[in-house]
């Protein structure tokens, strides 16, 4: 039996990170997952929208809620802003009957009104809870063995907890679940639940990247060949600015960031190209050529 | 039940270094953390040094970092620890110098705290001297968001992420405790505007990156973030919209409305495009980005469905003029 849900990619995995969106998209078949994309979806309003205006991005989230409960299907997100943005904005919608309705009104002119009913869970929980950490272990072609792998978590799809409801905010699993199912060895460092600056990237930039060297260093310090993470904000902070970031901590990092679906596709063994790793600033080739001498031994 | 707690030590007198020292000790059960270390000072070694008063989450003295996470020690109780990491280990708070073993000083955070002028602006001196002036009362049960729960512990400064690499941010405390008078119906609007123009400074409501760590671990609810979200909100709201952070929600928010969605390649243009230096910065990564295939069509067509997105914009602002 598979598994669909109404895919939400995200501005993002459409955007300054398409390698996301292509590398979901080669995993999720083997993984049983049958997609429906959102294609009218809005942003999520990325928690900027709401600062100014709150109820614009409740009711951005509820028009694309509406979507989803048209096609009779939950919402998978793969970029842990949007899973943060929009499992608050559905939790408060589903809770507070009063507010659904003033939120709805502001659709009711285009005949759009959300009910409530649908659920949004990121890919990450979606492999961990619904394919199951057995399912994917069978999908494994390449074990990542030999690989000190850095899970990176970012803010959104861990805090606040109440609002997410997956994992413990101060010692969540779930990445080093999929690390290890993978035959990889996820490595333990405090900054795997921090920030990784990207929100005041462009307006404060020092703040930022020193935030995003200090958890990269930490991750390096502990042998990480590389890192992987669910958020895509998270990867442009990391690898876009990592030459900056490394030079804030007063080092040379070179440390490969992997969105969590690419790292899926290289151990189920799936080409290079068809995961989009030619695209990140930081080269992968260091893990490619690893994998090459494993597999030729 | 006999456990292991390890403790961070540090004694300025004859330690270079903080280092780790181990205690077993047979707790009870709903032992809180305090309970314990307050036994292991008494029977075990009277030079730990902890803060402590109330033992009842009400003074905010023994905020400490327990298994990695700031909490108050007295409302944490050992067994629910256990369960969730498997160890007892307690360390002072970060982002604030250790003056020995748990104790931290304070004063950083109470200067921050003073720099928002956590008071009323004073009235005219008619109704200072009438203490029954309806101006000095406030109206109803005032709650100002939770705001006022605030006990002044330092879990959110300690966890911080942006205050861990930025020593001069204000905080989240601070701030929180700034945007309580914002809220007041006594302050006077003129000294709301002096409030706001300082908030929006270097150092101030701009700082934060948003990473929900002080609502997190807050132990009265504040969320402290959230108010500064609302600061930021009044900023906006009257006018203050030059400081790049400002730019950034009015730019996105320009960009979702038009497009229904993001589109990075028109971001930089909004934030920083008024400063030929801050531009010239992002100009090497945004041509790496154009030969990585990371630049998206700065001229794509907006999403399917674009009148819904605009309308929503239109009647939330409608809406807001009305109110």
């Amino acid at each position: 039996m598979s598994l669909r849900y109404a895919l939400y990619p995200g501005c993002a995995a459409k955007g300054a990170t398409p390698e996301l969106y292509q590398s979901t998209m080669a995993i999720i078949g083997q993984l049983g997952i049958e997609v429906v994309e959102l294609t009218a979806a809005s942003c999520c309003g990325a928690g900027v929208v709401g600062e100014a205006e709150p109820d614009v991005a409740l009711a951005l989230n509820a028009r694309t809620f509406a979507q989803a409960e048209q096609l009779g299907l939950d919402v998978m997100t793969i970029c842990g802003t949007c899973q943060g943005v929009m499992g608050a904005a559905n939790k408060r919608l589903k809770e507070e009957p009063q507010l659904r309705e003033r939120i709805n009104q502001m659709l009711a002119q285009d005949g759009i009104a959300y009910r409530g009913t649908v659920q949004v869970k990121h890919l990450l929980w979606i492999v961990v809870r619904e394919v199951g950490l057995h399912q994917l272990r069978g999908q494994v072609r390449i074990p990542m063995q030999g690989f000190r792998i850095a899970p990176f978590y970012g803010c959104y799809i861990l805090r606040p907890s109440w609002d997410l409801g997956f994992d413990d905010p101060e010692n969540p699993t779930s990445l080093e679940k999929v690390i290890k199912a993978v035959g990889g060895e996820a490595v333990a460092y405090p900054g795997r639940t921090k920030c990784c600056g990207f929100p005041i990237i462009l307006e404060k930039e020092a703040i930022a990247v020193a935030m995003a060297g200090q958890n990269m260093k930490e991750a390096k310090d502990e042998g990480a060949d590389f890192m992987v993470t669910p958020c895509p904000l998270c990867h442009m902070s990391l690898d876009i600015y990592q030459d900056r970031a490394g030079r804030a901590v007063h080092t040379t990092l070179n440390l490969p960031i992997l969105h969590l679906p690419q790292l899926l596709g290289l151990a189920m063994g799936m080409p290079a190209k068809d995961l989009g790793l030619s695209r990140h600033f930081i080269p992968v080739d260091s893990i490619l050529r690893t994998i090459e001498r494993t597999q030729r031994a | 039940m006999r456990l292991t707690f390890t403790i961070q030590r540090y004694n300025p007198e004859t330690d270079a270094h903080q280092h780790e020292e181990q205690f077993r000790l047979d707790v009870g059960r709903g032992m809180t953390v305090l309970e314990s270390l307050i036994r292991i000072k008494n029977e075990q070694d009277g030079t730990l040094s902890l803060r402590y008063s109330c033992r009842s989450a009400i003074c905010g003295s023994c905020a400490m970092e327990i298994n990695g996470a700031e909490k108050l020690a007295c409302r944490t109780t050992v067994r629910r620890e256990l369960e969730r990491h498997g160890q007892i280990a307690v360390a002072p708070l970060k982002n604030l110098p250790v003056i020995k073993d748990l104790v931290v000083d304070m004063s950083s955070f109470w200067g921050k705290v003073l720099d928002v002028t956590p008071w009323l602006s004073s009235t005219s001196p008619a109704s200072a001297a009438h203490p029954g002036d309806p101006m000095r009362l406030l109206p109803g049960s005032y709650q100002f968001h939770n705001v006022d729960a605030c006990i002044m512990c330092g879990a959110c400064v300690a966890a911080c992420t942006s205050h861990e690499v930025s020593k001069g941010f204000l905080g989240p405390a601070a701030l929180a405790k700034a945007e309580r008078f914002m809220a007041d119906p006594r302050e006077p609007e003129t000294a709301k505007r002096r409030r706001l123009v300082e908030l929006d400074q270097e150092n101030g409501i701009w700082d934060c990156v948003r990473c929900n760590f002080c609502v997190q671990v807050c132990p009265k609810d504040v969320k402290p973030m959230e108010a500064i979200i609302r600061l930021r909100r009044r900023a906006i709201e009257s006018g203050l919209v030059s400081s790049g952070g400002a730019r950034h929600i009015t730019g996105f928010s320009e960009i979702v409305q038009q497009e229904g969605r993001l589109n990075e390649a028109r971001m930089p243009l909004k934030i920083v495009g008024f400063s030929l230096k801050r531009l010239l910065r992002l100009l090497p990564l945004g041509l790496k980005m154009l030969l990585k295939g990371k630049v998206p069509n700065p001229l794509a067509p907006p999403i399917p469905g674009i009148a819904q997105v605009r309308s929503i914009f239109g009647v939330a602002r409608r809406r807001a003029a009305g109110s």
